[in-house]
């Protein structure tokens, strides 16, 4: 069965009310604003989302915020789109707060099948609190658990028609590590070429972590988010 | 006498002067704020620029060739230098915290006279993001702080105890600020060098924390 869909709202049949879903992208860069788009027109509710950001005010991610649908937010700098913060004070979102590179890690990790791994990263911070830890080598430690998740929702440049993925520039950010971390995973993209097209070594998501791909109808411009 | 500066003054005074702390060659991140001006002022070639969302070779870009898709941690936008590589954000952190990262440059919310800072969340308030600040500090072979010696309120921003959670048990290496430069040894400041036309008396009225003064009296 062929990996390419048109329907955007039919493939985001598989995100259900409840889920933890994976949302690639490094504020707008990189973020699939197409399948956030068709996210935003779906009668779901309670999902913990997975992203760096939960978008800007009013953009991406924000817009599904806004629209009161997510119950948890784990990232690592919601400080871009102050409405997170707002709906904090006011107790209506949950938030995860994690290092950067803590956040990429447990994305790896989860999957690489890994259960989770020792990090140096936040050691005797808040963020370390009610966390494991062991010292190895005289060096002190912070266990952290690997994230899986329901889905991903991923952006990348390129797909071949059996799911070889190229991205563009800094574009790339989370989305390699979310495709491997989630049971279904779909990814946009601004174009989709034939197998043999792209450059094997340039392939950075290879076929078997790919479920569906859509095109992307979305883009971040200079001039901000335009619908094509 | 009070030194006055308006706010761009003083953020190119301090990145100018971080910026001569920078010789290649070797690896270095730059931090959101006052640290995104010291490009301006680097001259050695073997200064490679890496950016924790994904990129070994951050250069400056012309308006005309402005990329979206192209852009430091701070997400504005900048240019691909000869020679540079992308990579994903986990491959992005284990350089960092793999050490192989040899300076980072960060701003922060306090500093506090051990050297501890605290610069990813405010008590209260909407800023909570601690993005690769806390990989930066237990990575980074060698951490320099750039940060406006006082709040908006005047008071100084370089503390006897940090009063907003701490972003590392890690003390920095060195604090710039548009007042002075201080060093930090055995979690002890010391002063090495205040800025042009700027005096002693100046720096201890404005600074809270206790430091050692180990700077050379300007003739």
């Amino acid at each position: 069965m062929s990996k390419i869909k048109q329907d955007v709202q039919e493939t985001l049949s598989c995100v259900k009310s409840g889920h933890t879903v994976l949302v690639g992208g490094f504020g707008l860069i990189g973020a699939p604003l197409t399948l956030i788009d068709g996210l935003t027109k779906r009668d779901v509710s309670d999902l913990t989302i997975v992203s760096n950001n939960l978008g800007e005010s009013g953009k991406g991610l924000g817009i599904l915020l806004n629209q009161n649908k997510i119950k948890k937010g784990i990232g690592s700098y919601f400080t871009s789109n102050r409405d997170v913060g707002d709906k904090y004070q006011r107790g209506e979102i949950d938030l995860q707060l994690l290092p950067q590179g803590t956040l990429a890690e447990s994305l790896r990790a989860g999957g690489a099948g890994l259960g989770g791994y020792y990090t140096t990263t936040g050691v005797g911070t808040k963020l370390a609190e009610g966390k494991e830890e062991r010292e190895i080598d005289g060096v002190r430690y912070v266990f952290e658990k690997a994230i899986r998740a329901d889905v991903a929702l991923i952006r990348a440049h390129k797909a071949d028609t059996l799911g070889n993925v190229v991205y563009y520039k800094t574009a790339r950010n989370f989305n390699p590590l979310m495709a491997s971390a989630a049971k279904t995973v779909i990814v946009e993209v601004d174009e989709i070429v034939e197998p043999g097209e792209l450059n094997p070594e340039a392939i950075a998501t290879p076929h078997l972590y790919i479920d569906h791909i859509v095109k992307a109808a979305h883009i971040l411009t200079k001039e901000g988010v335009v619908h094509s | 006498m009070k030194t006055k500066l308006s706010k761009k003054e003083m953020q190119h005074r301090i990145a100018a002067r971080a910026a001569k702390e920078l010789k290649g060659p070797c690896v270095v991140n730059l931090g959101i704020g006052i640290p995104t001006l010291i490009p301006e002022y680097l001259q050695d070639e073997n200064i490679f620029l890496h950016t924790e969302n994904g990129l070994l070779g951050v250069t400056d870009v012309e308006e005309e060739d402005m990329d979206p898709n192209l852009v430091n941690a701070g997400k504005l936008p900048v240019g691909e230098a000869v020679g540079a590589a992308y990579f994903h954000s986990s491959d992005s952190f284990a350089m960092i915290r793999g050490g192989h990262v040899d300076v980072a440059v960060l701003g922060v919310l306090q500093v506090e006279q051990t050297g501890i800072i605290a610069n990813w969340a405010v008590p209260g308030k909407n800023i909570m993001g601690v993005g690769g600040a806390m990989d930066l500090l237990v990575g980074a072979k060698k951490v320099i702080v750039t940060m406006s010696h006082t709040s908006k309120d005047g008071k100084s921003k370089l503390l006897k105890e940090c009063t907003y959670p701490i972003t590392s048990t890690r003390s920095v290496d060195m604090i710039i600020t548009e007042l002075a430069v201080f060093k930090v040894a055995d979690k002890q400041m010391q002063l090495v060098e205040l800025m042009p036309g700027v005096t002693i008396e100046e720096v201890r009225e404005k600074t809270e924390a206790d430091f050692i003064e180990m700077h050379e009296e300007r003739g």
